[in-house]
């Protein structure tokens, strides 16, 4: 058990993802990046919900703005793709500071009402600004780097940066600054009285999952060829919470998981019915009812045994 | 002084939960408030702690005016409370929920790299050993008897070095050992770190036996303040207490 | 400039308050059953689709009886009621007391599993009702046509209101619902079997999220989809009146409404963003709406 442990599940499962292109078809490369990045979006959204205990229901606002800021530079101001990537993520990081500034301050619901209000916005905008994001048709054409030509490479890149993003998240939520959004999401009251600063805390880990959210829209855009207004609606904000959820929000790799699950789960279903969202909608309930800790959650508990949680002391 | 409440006020639609109090403490001191329920005491607590802003009135401690201050700031200048219900960090362990309390005090928060399970773990380890929970470290926190996770607020209090606790029943829903216990721990540590501690109480044995000086609230007022001689003598506590038993 | 005629500002006027009823419908009980409840209800728009679909059926059913399409509104919306009872007896009520956001994703999941279930009970091509006879035709207005159906809707509205603000401040079961809407604490010092009280709001809740998509029928075409996008308009609609507040629903309903109908002729590239601005700002300036209170307990 202490050696199930003690393993580097994170740098297990980059190195396997990386054997894919030896072993799998042109198909299960587009699936292998469609996975890494949404874990990528998953994740960051955990940062929100699990470790601070925020339930963001627009994330795919910033998810969207990534998607378009990259593509726009990339398309009218011919800026090389990495760049555009990072822009990408600070634009949304960006976007995350002025709307989160206002959304820290409400609580729970109106928290999660306020999020999906400016995410509605910015799917209105970009629905509705024809000039620069095409309205309802989307962006298409987004160029491809000529350096990422071959679906192999592309997913090597992405395999690289949600790699990248991954360890730092993990870092991140392992330090000082983690174990102090843990405080609030527990208590936001108590952590007021040991010290710290919840809004600050909040703003900050707010912009940071926006920036990393960001990324993931970007990445996802070069993927796809074309960002739609969709990549910003609610709907979106939705699946990516079911991923969430669907791993495990009280571990750091869980929303992964999930994002793993709910696409190769989706790949299955579809080839065989039209009716996913149904399927899908059940397994969710299931989930919500048989396996709340997601199935992250429910491994770490229950082969792992990490921590007994019973009762002690008189 | 430590602490200098003056006139302070605070209205909830319309009721005067807090009427125009005044308390003052000095270093070293071991002070109740005391009254029946609803007198306001812990309204006031709240307005000292920066959880709720007085609509009225000035709150000095040090020296410094922190009216209207946040929690967060005013815990910063070296406040300390714990809570009449329990209130820890559920889910976190009972290590894990003194050492974020320490991380905090230390400025250490804003850190987003260095890993957290090393970092002041000596310091953690023997705030736990003070208040009794040394054996229970990797326990999670809400899983502890009720007893414990009194003991574990008590730790979170402390791990802030404060000048002045601010304890809201700590014995609240215990039996009359565990009173005694956490009673003597109290004063323990109190007198260890030359603490300032203003608590309020319902149990009055434990008020008469440990508070050097008394001060006595009834509906947002104070009506009796002083030595616990004074106070036990005083008509008019008298028949606020003994009226209600009537 | 030319300034548009009055008769058609009135129209224009009409429309947008038939739209508002529809709104009010559903935000009502999306707000009733979050004020009690505590709970979002991201199914609301599914079960107002579900009353479309339901009533639909009906009229098909009872194709040659007379007054078909009141028989049909009443049992597509009492149909509803009972689902929404089910659903809140076997399954919600497992989730009270736990996070949110289980709450948020369950009723959710109900959202997936219904517009799939409609999809494969009635496909997915345009259905439509006709209007009962006795409401067929048109009124004239200064020289405009408008919809006898569309006034009836406009009157039957306010009517629902009257019915429920007596309900709620007349009768003891209101009371008790509008101090559970205040502070739940209360309830049990009031003595109330609290399990029975959140089904029978969810289920009024259904019932009303029900009779306003029977009710749509002879105005809209009843297409897949329409859940999804009604249940972003009765956030707004509730959002801005407040969460939990009846009389919030029904000012709501009536500003999106008019919003919804004006909008589109003044700014149509910003009408669909500004109804979003307009939540975000009431959010952020008055998080409880305009008519509701800080929420307790």
């Amino acid at each position: 058990m202490a050696v199930m442990q003690r393993l580097p599940w994170g740098l297990l499962a980059l190195a396997a993802a990386g054997l894919l292109p030896f072993v799998g078809s042109r198909f299960y490369l587009y699936l292998g990046t469609d996975i890494a990045i949404m874990a990528l979006f998953a994740v960051s959204l955990n940062l929100l919900l699990g470790y601070t205990g925020l339930v963001s229901f627009g994330q795919a606002a910033y998810f969207g703005i990534g998607a378009y800021a990259c593509a726009l530079l990339m398309m009218q101001a011919s800026v090389p793709f990495i760049l555009s990537l990072l822009a990408g993520g600070l634009l949304a990081g960006a976007a995350a500071l002025l709307f989160g500034y206002f959304c820290i301050r409400l609580t729970q619901i109106y928290f999660a009402m306020l999020t999906l209000a400016f995410a509605q916005i910015v799917w209105a905008a970009a629905f509705k600004w024809n000039s620069l994001t095409g309205g309802d048709t989307g962006l298409t054409g987004v160029p491809f780097p000529a350096f990422l030509d071959s679906p192999a490479r592309f997913y090597y890149f992405t395999l690289g940066v949600v790699g990248i993003s991954l360890a730092f998240l993990r870092r991140v939520v392992g330090s000082p600054f983690g174990r102090m959004l843990m405080t609030i999401r527990e208590n936001p009251e108590r952590a007021e009285f040991i010290g710290v600063h919840v809004r600050w805390y909040e703003l900050a880990a707010f912009v940071l999952a926006g920036f990393f959210s960001g990324v993931a829209g970007g990445l996802f855009g070069i993927f796809n060829h074309s960002v739609f207004p969709d990549f910003s609606y609610w709907t979106k904000s939705a699946e990516v919470l079911i991923m969430t959820i669907l791993g495990g929000m009280y571990t750091f790799f869980g929303p992964a998981v999930g994002a793993g699950i709910l696409l190769f789960l989706n790949m299955l279903v579809t080839s065989y019915t039209e009716y996913w969202p149904l399927v899908l909608g059940v397994i969710l309930a299931a989930l919500l009812f048989l396996f709340p800790g997601g199935v992250l959650g429910f491994l770490e508990a229950h082969l792992l045994r990490r921590g007994h949680r019973e009762p002690r002391g008189t | 002084m430590v602490l200098e409440v003056r006139e302070v006020r605070k209205v909830f639609d319309g009721f005067l939960a807090v009427d125009g109090v005044n308390v003052t403490v000095a270093g070293g001191d071991i002070c109740a408030i005391i009254g029946p329920n609803g007198a306001g005491k812990t309204t006031l607590f709240n307005c000292i702690t920066g959880h709720l802003v007085p609509d009225g009135g000035v709150i000095r401690f040090k020296g410094h005016d922190i009216t209207g201050w946040p929690a967060h700031e005013i815990c910063r200048q070296g406040v300390a409370r714990s809570f009449q219900r329990i209130n820890i960090f559920p889910r976190l362990t009972v290590f894990e929920n003194v050492q974020a309390a320490v991380l905090s005090h230390r400025r250490r928060g804003r850190d987003l790299f260095t890993p957290v399970e090393r970092l002041y773990r000596e310091e953690t380890l023997a705030l736990l050993e003070q208040v009794g929970l040394a054996g229970e470290a990797e326990a999670v926190g809400g899983t502890l008897s009720y007893g414990y996770q009194k003991q574990l607020e008590l730790g979170i209090a402390l791990a802030s070095r404060p000048d002045l606790l601010l304890l809201d029943e700590p014995t609240a829903g215990m039996s009359g050992q565990e009173t005694r216990m956490t009673i003597a721990l109290i004063e323990r540590i109190a007198r260890e770190r030359r603490l300032t501690l203003l608590f309020t109480e319902h149990d009055m044995d434990v008020v008469f036996s440990i508070a050097q000086r008394i001060t006595v609230m009834h509906q947002g007022r104070i009506i009796a303040e002083g030595s616990p001689d004074e106070v036990r003598i005083d008509s008019e506590v008298r028949r606020v207490y003994l009226g209600k038993a009537k | 400039m030319l300034l548009p005629d009055l008769s058609f500002l009135v129209i224009q006027f009409l429309s947008g308050l038939t739209t508002a009823m529809f709104l009010f419908l559903i935000a009502s009980g999306l707000s009733l059953i979050f004020g009690v409840l505590r709970v979002l209800n991201f199914a609301h728009g599914s079960l107002y689709m579900l009353g479309a679909y339901l009533a639909y059926g009906l009229v098909a059913w009872f194709a040659t009886a007379p007054g078909k399409f009141w028989v049909a509104v009443l049992g597509a919306s009492i149909g509803v009621a009972l689902i929404g009872g089910i659903v809140e007896r076997t399954l919600l009520r497992r989730l009270y007391g736990r996070e949110a956001v289980y709450q948020l994703l369950f009723t959710y999941a109900l959202v997936l599993i219904i517009s799939d279930v409609a999809k494969l009970l009635w496909g997915t091509g345009q259905l439509s009702v006709s209007r009962p006879p006795i409401l067929g035709g048109s009124v004239s207005l200064f020289d405009q046509v408008f919809p006898r159906y569309n006034i009836f809707v406009i009157i039957l509205g306010p009517a629902i209101a009257l019915l429920f603000w007596f309900v709620l401040h007349r009768t003891r079961a209101g009371r008790i619902i509008r101090a559970a809407a205040l502070d739940r604490e209360m309830l049990g010092v009031l003595g109330v079997h609290v399990d029975r009280l959140y089904t029978a709001v969810f289920m009024i809740g259904a019932w009303l999220a029900g009779l306003g998509g029977a009710l749509v029928t002879p105005v809209v075409t009843i297409v897949p989809g329409m859940d999804v996008e009604v249940i972003v308009n009765a956030f707004i609609v509730v959002v801005i009146g407040g969460l939990g507040s009846f009389w919030g629903a029904l000012l709501g309903a009536l500003a999106l409404g008019q919003v919804m109908s004006f909008g589109i002729l003044i700014l149509p590239r910003f009408s669909l963003v500004f109804v979003y601005v307009l939540m975000a700002v009431v959010l952020v300036m008055r998080p409880w709406g305009l008519l509701g209170k800080p929420l307790r307990g």
